[in-house]
C-alpha cells in the first residue's frame, strides 16, 4: 500500500538537476519508462518472491494456531476413554486406585489448589513491598542489581529449585520451622505431627519463593504506568508518601495487580518439578499442612511413565486436559487486566 | 481535618499527623524488610549451589558418563552433549518460526482479526504448563513413533521457545520507525527484501534478547523431557533414540537415595545455572543496548 504511493514519484523518472524547491508527492499518472525503473524491477526478482516470502510469513503464524488446535485435540482424543468412564464424576471422586481401576481427581484438584493459594497468600504481600520499595524508596545506585537479582530469580529452573528444597528447605521445615509452627498454631488443627518435612507448606514455600519474581515485576510495571501527575497531585496536596502510593499509585494500578497476581497463581497451578520433589506425593486430603499432598501437574510427572493399561494413561491425559483449561482461564484473565491497565504497553514478558 | 480550631481537636489533629507519619515510616520499613527477607532465599539458593557444586565438580564430570550405582565417580558428559543437542534441535526450529510468526504479526497481519487470533494463541502457548506440553508431545510423537527420542524432546522445547520469540519480534518491529521502511520502499526495494534487511535487520539486538530469553527459559525445562527425551546413562546422539538431558539427568539424580548422585545433582544443577545466567546476562547487555543501536 505505501510502496504504489512511492513509486510513482515524478522525479524518479527525471531526477532534478538543479538546487530548486522540492517537488511535491503527485502521483503521476502512469509509470514513466526509464532505465532505472527498468533495472529495478529486474533486480526484484519478479512478483512471486514477494507473495512467497508473505505466505511463509503466514504459514509460520498459522502454525501457532495449530499448535494449540493440536494439543486440544490430542487432550481430548486421548482422554476420550477416561471421560466416558467417569464423566463429572472423576472431577469429585477422591479415590485413585490403579489397580481396581477407578480413578478420581479430587485429591489432586485439592492439592493443586491448595498449594497455588498458600504459595500467592505468601508471595504476594512480599512481592508488593519490594515493588514499593523498587520503585519509590530505593536509593538510586541499589536499583538495578536488586531489580537483577529479582529477576535471577525467574531464572532459575524448576529442577534446580526442587534440588534446594529437597536439602535445604525440607530439613529446615521440619527440624526449625515445623516445631516452632506447631507450638503456637497447633491448636487450628491446620499444623500437626508427624512433620516430616515435606507436605503441602513445604510445596507451598517453595512455589511462593518461584511465583514471586512474576508478581513483583508485573506489579511494578502497572505501577510504573500510572502517570506521574497523579503522584505529583498527591503530593502536592501534602499526602506522606505511603498515603501517595495509596491514593494515586495503588489505587490506579489496583487491576493490573490482581492482573500480576492471577498470571503468579496460573504459574503455580502448572508447576510441576520443584512441587514434585517435595509435596509427598500422597493423594490425600487432609487439613494439616504438614501431611503430604498431591497436586495435579506431579502426578502426572510421577506416574505417566508408569502407567500400565489404556483407562489409567487416559485417565493421567485427562487431568492433563483439566489442568490445561484451568490454566487457561487463569492466563487469560490475568494478561485481560494487565492490559487493561497498562493500555498495551509493553510489559516483560514472562 | 475540616476547619476544627478547638483546643481538644488541636490535640486530636497533631495525633493524627503523628499516626500519619508513623504509618509512612512503618510502610517504609516493611518494603526494606521484605525486600531483604526476598534476597534471602535468592542468596541462599545461589550460594548454596556454588558451595556444593563447586566442590563437587571436577574434571570427569564433563568427561564422563554416569558410573553405574555404588561406584564412585562419573559425570554427565552425556546429559551436557544430549542437552546441547535436544537445544539446538529446538533452537533450529523455535527460532525461524517464532521469528517468522512475529514478522507476520508485525509486518502484515496487524490489526487484522488473523494477527489478533494469531498474538491471542501465542499468549495461550505461553500459558501452557510444561507438564501438559510433555503429554501432548509424547501423544503426537512418541505414541506414534511407539519409542521415546530426542527428536520429540526437541520438539516439545521449540514449541515452548515460538510464542516468546514471537512476541519480543513482534513488539521489537513495532518500534523500527515506518520512514526507515518507507525510504527502503521508495527505492523500489520489494517487501520481502525490506523485511529481511532494514526491518529484521534494525530491530535485530531486541530480536536476539528474545530468542536468548527464550532458549534460557527452556533450557532448564523437565518436566516436557520426562516422556518425550525420557533421559539415559550412555553416549546418545541419535535423534531417534532416547537422550540424556541436563535437568532430568539431574531430577533422576536428586530424588534418588545416594549420596554419589546427589552430588552430582549439584554440579549438574551449578554446571546448568551458569549456561543459564550467561545467556540471561547476555541479555541484559542487548537489552541495555537498546532496539536501534546495534545491527549495523
Amino acid at each position: 500500500m505505501i510502496q504504489s504511493g512511492f513509486v510513482k514519484l515524478p522525479e524518479m523518472a527525471v531526477p532534478p538537476e538543479d538546487d530548486g524547491p522540492v517537488a511535491e508527492l503527485v502521483p503521476a499518472p502512469a509509470a514513466a519508462p526509464s532505465p532505472i525503473r527498468a533495472f529495478l524491477h529486474q533486480r526484484s526478482a519478479g512478483r512471486w518472491a514477494d507473495g512467497a516470502f508473505g505466505g511463509l510469513m503466514l504459514v509460520c503464524a498459522l502454525s501457532i494456531f495449530a499448535i494449540v488446535l493440536l494439543i486440544v485435540f490430542v487432550l481430548v482424543k486421548n482422554s476420550q476413554l477416561s471421560i466416558h468412564a467417569f464423566g463429572w464424576k472423576f472431577f469429585t471422586g477422591s479415590s485413585w486406585d490403579p489397580v481396581s481401576g477407578d480413578f478420581g481427581a479430587l485429591p489432586f484438584i485439592y492439592g493443586t489448589v491448595l498449594s497455588s493459594v498458600l504459595a500467592v497468600a505468601m508471595a504476594v504481600p512480599l512481592s508488593l513491598c519490594v515493588a514499593i520499595f523498587l520503585l519509590e524508596i530505593c536509593p538510586r545506585p541499589l536499583r538495578t542489581p536488586i531489580a537483577f537479582l529479582t529477576e535471577l530469580l525467574a531464572a532459575i529452573p524448576s529442577v534446580v529449585y526442587g534440588l534446594w528444597a529437597v536439602f535445604v528447605l525440607v530439613p529446615l521445615m521440619r527440624d526449625q520451622v515445623g516445631p516452632v509452627l506447631e507450638k503456637w498454631l497447633g491448636w487450628t488443627g491446620l499444623f500437626a505431627e508427624p512433620n516430616f518435612g515435606v507436605g503441602m507448606l513445604t510445596a507451598s514455600v517453595i512455589l511462593a519463593i518461584m511465583i514471586f519474581p512474576v508478581i513483583s515485576s508485573i506489579s511494578r510495571d502497572v505501577m510504573k504506568a500510572v502517570p506521574i501527575h497523579q503522584r505529583e497531585a498527591a503530593l502536592a496536596l501534602g499526602a506522606t508518601r505511603w498515603e501517595m502510593l495509596r491514593m494515586s499509585v495503588l489505587r490506579n494500578s489496583r487491576l493490573g495487580i490482581v492482573g500480576a497476581v492471577i498470571l503468579g497463581l496460573g504459574r503455580a497451578l502448572g508447576e510441576t518439578m520443584a512441587v514434585t520433589m517435595v509435596i509427598g506425593n500422597h493423594p490425600e486430603i487432609s487439613k494439616n499442612l504438614f501431611a503430604p499432598g498431591y497436586t495435579l501437574a506431579s502426578v502426572i510427572a510421577n506416574e505417566f511413565s508408569e502407567a500400565t493399561g489404556d483407562l489409567y494413561l487416559s485417565a493421567l491425559i485427562e487431568i492433563g486436559l483439566a489442568l490445561f483449561l484451568v490454566t487457561i482461564v487463569v492466563n487469560a484473565i490475568a494478561r485481560l487486566l494487565v492490559w487493561a491497565v497498562t493500555r498495551g504497553e509493553s510489559v516483560r514478558a514472562v | 481535618m475540616t476547619g476544627t480550631r478547638s483546643a481538644r481537636s488541636a490535640g486530636m489533629h497533631r495525633l493524627h499527623q503523628l499516626w500519619r507519619s508513623g504509618m509512612n515510616h512503618f510502610v517504609t520499613v516493611l518494603a526494606v524488610v521484605s525486600t531483604v527477607l526476598v534476597l534471602v532465599p535468592l542468596v541462599a539458593i545461589l550460594g548454596y549451589l556454588i558451595y556444593k557444586g563447586a566442590s563437587s565438580l571436577n574434571l570427569a564430570f564433563f568427561t564422563h558418563v554416569p558410573a553405574p550405582v555404588g561406584e564412585a565417580g562419573g559425570g554427565m558428559a552425556n546429559a551436557i552433549v544430549g542437552s546441547g543437542v535436544i537445544l539446538g534441535l529446538a533452537s533450529l526450529i523455535g527460532v525461524p518460526v517464532g521469528i517468522a510468526a512475529g514478522v507476520y504479526l508485525a509486518e502484515y497481519g496487524h490489526g487484522t482479526h488473523l494477527g489478533n487470533l494469531v498474538r491471542f494463541t501465542a499468549d495461550v502457548l505461553n500459558g501452557v504448563p510444561a507438564i501438559v506440553m510433555g503429554i501432548s508431545v509424547y501423544a503426537l510423537i512418541v505414541a506414534m513413533q511407539h519409542h521415546f527420542s530426542g527428536f520429540a524432546g526437541g520438539v516439545a522445547l521449540a514449541i515452548m521457545m515460538v510464542p516468546t520469540i514471537t512476541r519480543t519480534t513482534e513488539e521489537m518491529l513495532a518500534t523500527v520507525p515506518h520512514a526507515i521502511r518507507e525510504a527502503a520502499l521508495g527505492l523500489g526495494i520489494p517487501k520481502w527484501r525490506t523485511v529481511m534487511s532494514i526491518s529484521l535487520r534494525t530491530a535485530s539486538p531486541g530480536i536476539i534478547t528474545g530468542c536468548m530469553l527464550a532458549f534460557a527459559r527452556v533450557a532448564g525445562e523437565t518436566a516436557p523431557l520426562l516422556f518425550t527425551a525420557f533421559g539415559n546413562q550412555f553416549w546418545s546422539f541419535n535423534l531417534n533414540e532416547p537422550i540424556a538431558a541436563l535437568p532430568l539427568q539431574i531430577y533422576v539424580y536428586a530424588v534418588s537415595p545416594y549420596d554419589e548422585w546427589h552430588r552430582l545433582a549439584w554440579a549438574g544443577a551449578l554446571v546448568l545455572i551458569v549456561m543459564i545466567m550467561t545467556a540471561v546476562t547476555l541479555v541484559r547487555i542487548f537489552a541495555n543496548r537498546g532496539a536501534l543501536k546495534g545491527g549495523h
